[in-house]
């Protein structure tokens, strides 16, 4: 409940669909975050997120000064169990150092205005409900319980 | 679900404080604003004092002030300091847990607790003065545009 000094937000931060070259910066942010590298992973993201982009997918950047201070990656979902599209995040990462200053705010509104230009009116997403970092990110948002429940059960 | 009085009040002075900071408000100013005992959330407001929530002058021009990180501070924190949040309170009896039926409804109501508790703390104070900025619940009642042509076209 302390209060801390926030650090100060680079006014060269701009915000970029991803590029190939983009990938080791990611890969390696992702990993600093989580404490796992998950190349293959990545890079089979990037080849269906940000190279081919046909269908409404989207993998955005947030750059300073050449470094990748964050990402955010989305989708358009449609017509799961009946429900019309909708725009759907499944990543968000922004450097712990850059945090609170807003780099996720732009990345979440640089993906909310691509998901407007793809013609849906609401934004999803799920994670564990024990990641309050992020949930509370996406809180701040403004974004609140939707008309899903997420169900999980384990295969013996 | 259902909040406490206390709790309520707390959250109420909390957010009322806290929507500016530099602003001093008498426990009377707040308890006119939303209706509530002036005395009950006299006490309330002492409790917050005590959790370094808010600061109180005396005097001509005195009152209460939030003292709090509005970023940071959750309603969970918050209703933490008058009530068992969730699980605690649903602790079944010990009778319940001697049956599988029990057990069972354990597991439901522990699963509903659950995501109250991570609702709670992922909501900050900062938040709710946003979401009470937006008064999403003017808004509720009007008809819901059709999804996008050109989403549904795909």
């Amino acid at each position: 409940m302390t209060s801390a000094a926030a650090p100060e937000r680079s006014s060269k931060l701009r915000i970029r669909p991803a590029v190939s070259r983009d990938l080791p910066a990611l890969i390696a942010l992702d990993e600093e975050v989580t404490g796992i590298a998950k190349r293959t992973y990545w890079k089979e993201t990037f080849q269906l997120y940000g190279a081919r982009r046909r269908v409404p997918r989207f993998f955005l950047v947030a750059e300073s000064d050449g470094t990748i201070e964050g990402f955010i990656v989305g989708e358009v979902r449609a017509w799961e169990f009946g429900e019309p599209p909708c725009g759907w995040i499944f990543a968000v990462q922004v450097r712990p150092g850059t945090r609170l200053t807003g780099t996720g705010t732009l990345l979440f509104g640089a993906l909310c205005d691509a998901f407007r230009r793809a013609g849906v009116q609401k934004v999803r997403t799920m994670m564990l409900r024990g990641n309050n970092l992020v949930l509370s990110f996406f809180r701040s948002q403004g974004m609140m319980a939707g008309p899903f429940i997420e169900l999980e059960t384990t295969l013996d | 679900m259902r909040l406490q009085k206390a709790t309520s009040f707390a959250l109420y002075a909390v957010l009322e404080l806290a929507a500016d900071p530099l602003r001093q408000l008498s426990g009377t100013d707040i308890a006119d604003k939303y209706g509530i005992s002036a005395h009950h959330l006299a006490k309330v407001l002492r409790d917050l004092g005590r959790a370094g929530l808010v600061d109180s002058a005396r005097g001509v021009g005195g009152g209460y002030r939030f003292i709090g990180n509005a970023k940071r501070l959750t309603l969970f924190d918050v209703i933490q300091i008058f009530e068992p949040v969730a699980s605690e309170s649903a602790a079944s009896h010990d009778s319940e847990l001697e049956t599988d039926a029990g057990h069972a409804l354990h597991i439901v109501l522990n699963e509903i607790d659950d995501h109250a508790i991570a609702t709670f703390r992922s909501i900050t104070i900062s938040t709710m003065l946003k979401l009470i900025a937006r008064r999403p619940w003017e808004s509720a009642a009007k008809p819901a545009k059709s999804a996008g042509k050109a989403a549904s076209d795909r």
